[in-house]
C-alpha cells in the first residue's frame, strides 16, 4: 500500500515500499501478501494456521459489521490486522481498534484503511491504530500534521489506559 | 458554577486553533463540503438557509453573568443583535459569517466557554434541571456529576461518529424538570439510606420521528461507576446501532429491535469487562468538581419581610409575577426567578437581544450571585434571590421586557426557529407561536386556563418537543403549502406521555382558532382544580375532536 503513516519509537515515519495489498475482493492483484477480509482469510488458511502452529502468510482486515473478538484465537499467527473505515463517518472502527489492544490483546500493527483523513487520525491513534494507510487521493506528508490532535484528552484511551482525574491525582 | 483550570481551558483554546486550521482549508477548496461537514457539526455550526448557525454550548444550562455578555457581544458584533436559547439549553446565533467562526469561538474561549459537541453523531450537551443546587424538591445537586460527563463526553476518540446524535440528562428532584424520559440515556440521581449516591439509569427515549419513552435500564447504579455504564451503553450503541438509515439510527431504535432486556444484557456483558477499571469515579474528583458548585453565603434574610408583603399586596401585576415566575428555593427567604423570553408578539420563543442579555447579567450581578441558568423550556433563571429583592428585580425585568407573568401558561411556547432559519423545517414555527400568543394576550383567561404546555416543531426532528408538550403543533408539507398537525395529552417529567393526534393538519390561519376551541373544551370540561392534561387524560380526545371538527360527523 502506498500513503501509508507508521508511528515508530522516533515518531511517524512515513512508508513508500509497504507490500502489502488490501484484497477485499480477493479479485485484487496482488504482489506481495495480502490482506483478506475476515470470511476469505478463515477460508483460506491451512489446518496449520488456525490451530496456530505456523504463522499466516495472509493479513485480515475486519469490515464495521465484523466481531473483533473473532480474531481472539488468530493472534499468534497473524502478521498484520487492517480495519476497514469505510467512509470516514462510520465511526464502528474506533470500538474495534480499542477493543483489539484494551481486551482482546493484539500487540502487533494495527492499520486503519479506507476512508483515512487528517482530521480524524488523531482519534485513531488514541483508539490504537499504529498505522493509518491515508486515503490515496491525499497527501500522507499532509495527513501526519492530524496524528497529534489535542494535548488534553478528559477520558482515556488504549494509549493512555488512566483517565485525566486519575492523571491529574497522581501530580499533585 | 464550574471553573476552569489549565487542562480545561488548554482543550478549549486548541479546539479554537484546530478549527479556525479547518475552517481555512475549506475555504481554501483543500477540504470538500462533505470532509468539512462532521468537523463543523462538531464545533456546533450549521449551514442554515441564509447563513452559518453558530450553537454555542451552554452546560447543563449554566452561565455567569461575564459568559452572558460575552454572548451579548458576539451578538452584536457577528450576528443581528440577538441570539435563540434551545431546548438543550444551549444558544444559537443565526447570522453567522464562516469566516468569522474562529474569532467568535476565541471570544468565547476567554470566558471558558466553546460549541464543541453541540451537534453532530456525538454526545451532545449534558442537560439537567434549570433549578438544579437550589430547587427545594431537589435531593441532592447533579451538576458535578453532569461536569464530570460533560469532560469525559468531550472529544471522548472512540465515540465522535455515532450512528446518530446522542444526548444524556440527569435530574435529582422529586419533579423532572430535565424531561429525563427523552434522552437517549437519562439518569435519576437520589441517595439510598446510607446516604451514598445512586443512579436510575433510563435508555432509549428520543422524540423525532419515532417518539420514544425511555425505559429503566438499571436500577441503583452506584455513582462510582456512571462512567463506565455509560460507556458501556455507548459501546454497544457504536458497535450495533444502525448506520443504514439515519431515521432508524437512534439508540431507540436498537433498543426497540432488541427488546430492553437483551439490550440490557449486551450492556451488561461489557460492562463486566470495564466497572472495576480505572474508570470508576474517585471520591477525590467528585470533590474536587463538586468544589465549584457550592452554595454561595446566603445572607440571611427577615422571617417576616413586610415590604415585600405590601408590595405583593399594593401591585397586582407584581403579585402575579412573583406567583407564576418565582420557583421555591432551598434557602428561606430566597426564590429562583424565571425570567420570561416569551412577552408575545415582540420576539420569537427563546430569542433574546444583547441588550436583554447585558440587561440580565447586571441584574445577576445585582440580586443573583453572578449566576444565570439556562431553562429547557428556553427562559433564564435567577436560581439565586432574595425575596427582599424581588419587587427591585421586576421592576428592571419589566423594563427590559422580560417580566412576563407566563411561565408554565400556554402563552409560556416552546418553538424550535422553524422554516424562517432552519432548512431541515418543513415549515414555520415562530408567526404560528405568536399568533398564538395573541390570541390569548387577554392575561385573564391565561391565568384561569392555568397550566398547560404548548410545544411547536417545524419539521419531525422534533426540536421544539411537540409530542410532549400538553398541545404539539408539529408543522408538516402539503404538496408545497405549510399546514400544522396537533397533538395533545403529551407530558414532560416522571409522569411523560406523548400526545396523541387529534385529527387533520390545519392552516396556519386556523391553529390560534382551534387551540381557543380545545381550551374551551377543557373550561367546560375540567373538574375542580384539574388541569389541562389531566382532563384530556380523564375524557380522552372525542370531546376536543368534536370541536374542533364539526363537520365530519355530517361528511361521514
Amino acid at each position: 500500500m502506498n500513503n501509508l503513516i507508521r508511528l515508530t519509537e522516533h515518531g511517524p515515519e512515513r512508508v513508500n515500499e509497504d507490500l502489502w495489498t488490501l484484497a477485499l475482493t480477493g479479485e485484487e492483484p496482488a504482489d506481495g501478501p495480502r490482506i483478506l477480509s475476515l470470511t476469505a482469510w478463515l477460508q483460506c488458511q491451512p489446518e496449520s494456521v488456525l490451530s496456530g502452529q505456523e504463522p499466516s502468510a495472509d493479513a485480515v482486515c475486519l469490515q464495521p459489521d465484523d466481531e473483533a473478538e473473532r480474531l481472539q484465537p488468530y493472534l499468534a499467527v497473524l502478521p498484520l490486522i487492517a480495519v476497514l473505515f469505510p467512509s470516514f463517518r462510520d465511526g464502528r472502527g474506533y470500538s474495534q481498534a480499542y477493543l483489539l489492544r484494551t481486551r482482546i490483546g493484539w500487540t502487533g500493527e494495527l492499520r486503519a484503511v479506507g476512508d483515512v483523513l487528517r482530521d480524524q487520525l488523531s482519534h485513531m491513534r488514541q483508539c490504537g491504530f499504529d498505522a493509518f494507510a491515508v486515503r490515496e487521493d491525499k497527501s500522507a506528508e499532509d495527513a501526519i500534521k492530524g496524528l497529534n490532535g489535542m494535548s488534553v484528552l478528559y477520558g482515556r484511551s488504549a494509549i493512555e489506559p488512566r483517565p485525566l482525574f486519575r492523571r491529574r491525582a497522581s501530580e499533585c | 458554577m464550574y471553573h476552569y483550570d489549565e487542562y480545561d481551558r488548554a482543550l478549549v483554546a486548541e479546539r479554537v486553533a484546530q478549527f479556525r486550521d479547518q475552517i481555512s482549508r475549506r475555504l481554501s477548496g483543500e477540504l470538500s463540503e462533505e470532509e468539512f461537514l462532521p468537523l463543523r457539526l462538531q464545533n456546533g455550526l450549521y449551514l442554515q438557509r441564509h447563513a452559518y448557525m453558530l450553537r454555542v454550548a451552554i452546560p447543563y444550562g449554566t452561565l455567569s453573568a461575564d459568559q452572558l455578555r460575552a454572548l451579548a457581544s458576539v451578538a452584536r458584533d457577528f450576528d443581528r443583535g440577538y441570539g435563540h436559547f434551545t431546548t438543550r439549553q444551549n444558544i444559537q446565533f443565526n447570522w453567522i459569517e464562516l469566516e468569522q467562526v474562529g474569532d467568535i469561538l476565541a471570544r468565547l474561549a476567554a470566558v471558558d466557554m466553546h460549541a464543541i459537541q453541540t451537534s453532530g453523531n456525538c454526545v451532545r450537551n449534558i442537560s439537567t434541571d434549570a433549578f438544579a443546587g437550589v430547587a427545594a424538591d431537589e435531593v441532592l445537586d447533579p451538576r458535578p456529576l453532569a461536569e464530570i460527563l460533560r469532560q469525559w463526553s468531550t472529544i471522548n476518540p472512540e465515540f465522535l461518529y455515532l450512528p446518530r446524535k446522542f444526548k444524556i440528562a440527569l435530574c435529582s428532584a422529586s419533579e423532572d424538570r430535565a424531561a429525563v424520559m427523552m434522552h437517549d440515556i437519562g439518569l435519576y440521581l437520589y441517595r439510598d439510606a446510607a446516604d451514598e449516591m445512586l443512579f436510575d439509569v433510563m435508555v432509549g427515549g428520543g422524540l423525532g420521528r419515532t417518539p420514544i419513552l425511555s425505559q429503566p435500564i438499571r436500577r441503583a447504579l452506584p455513582w462510582q461507576h456512571l462512567l463506565s455504564y455509560v460507556e458501556a451503553v455507548l459501546r454497544v450503541y457504536n458497535r450495533h446501532g444502525r448506520r443504514d438509515n439515519k431515521y432508524k439510527a437512534r439508540i431507540k431504535i436498537l433498543v426497540k429491535a432488541l427488546g430492553i432486556d437483551a439490550f440490557a444484557r449486551e450492556v451488561e456483558a461489557e460492562w463486566q469487562h470495564i466497572k472495576d477499571g480505572p474508570a470508576e469515579l474517585t471520591r477525590a474528583e467528585y470533590e474536587r468538581v463538586a468544589a465549584s458548585f457550592r452554595p454561595p453565603s446566603y445572607p440571611p434574610q427577615p422571617a417576616v419581610d413586610l415590604e415585600f408583603g405590601s408590595a405583593l399586596a399594593r401591585d397586582a401585576g407584581f403579585a402575579r409575577w412573583v406567583q407564576r415566575n418565582t420557583h421555591a428555593h432551598k434557602q428561606p427567604g430566597y426564590v429562583s426567578v424565571t425570567l420570561s423570553t416569551k412577552p408575545g408578539a415582540d420576539m420569537p420563543p427563546g430569542d433574546v437581544t444583547a441588550e436583554q442579555m447585558e440587561q440580565v447579567a447586571l441584574m445577576a450581578d445585582r440580586f443573583g450571585f453572578g449566576e444565570i441558568r439556562v431553562a429547557h423550556e428556553q427562559n433564564l433563571v435567577l436560581p439565586d434571590v432574595a425575596k427582599a429583592d424581588l419587587y427591585a428585580l421586576w421592576q428592571q425585568a419589566c423594563e427590559f421586557g422580560l417580566a412576563t407573568a407566563n411561565i408554565g401558561l400556554l402563552t409560556d411556547v416552546i418553538a424550535c426557529p422553524g422554516g424562517d432559519y432552519c432548512s431541515l423545517a418543513n415549515a414555520k414555527s415562530i408567526p404560528v407561536a405568536q399568533a398564538i400568543q395573541q390570541r390569548f394576550a387577554d392575561l385573564e383567561l391565561l391565568q384561569d386556563l392555568g397550566e398547560i404546555s404548548l410545544n411547536i416543531s417545524g419539521c419531525m426532528n422534533a426540536c421544539g418537543h411537540h409530542h410532549i408538550g400538553n398541545i404539539g403543533i408539529l408543522g408538516v408539507d402539503k404538496n408545497g403549502s405549510e399546514w400544522y398537525q396537533l397533538t395533545i395529552g403529551g407530558a414532560q417529567g416522571k409522569l411523560s406521555a406523548l400526545g396523541k393526534v387529534i385529527g387533520p393538519a390545519f392552516s396556519a390561519e386556523d391553529v390560534p382558532e382551534v387551540i381557543a376551541q380545545l381550551a374551551e373544551v377543557y373550561r367546560e370540561q375540567r373538574q375542580g382544580t384539574e388541569r389541562f392534561v389531566d382532563t384530556v387524560a380523564r375524557v380522552g380526545l372525542a370531546p376536543f375532536k368534536a370541536r374542533v371538527y364539526p363537520a365530519q360527523e355530517v361528511r361521514a
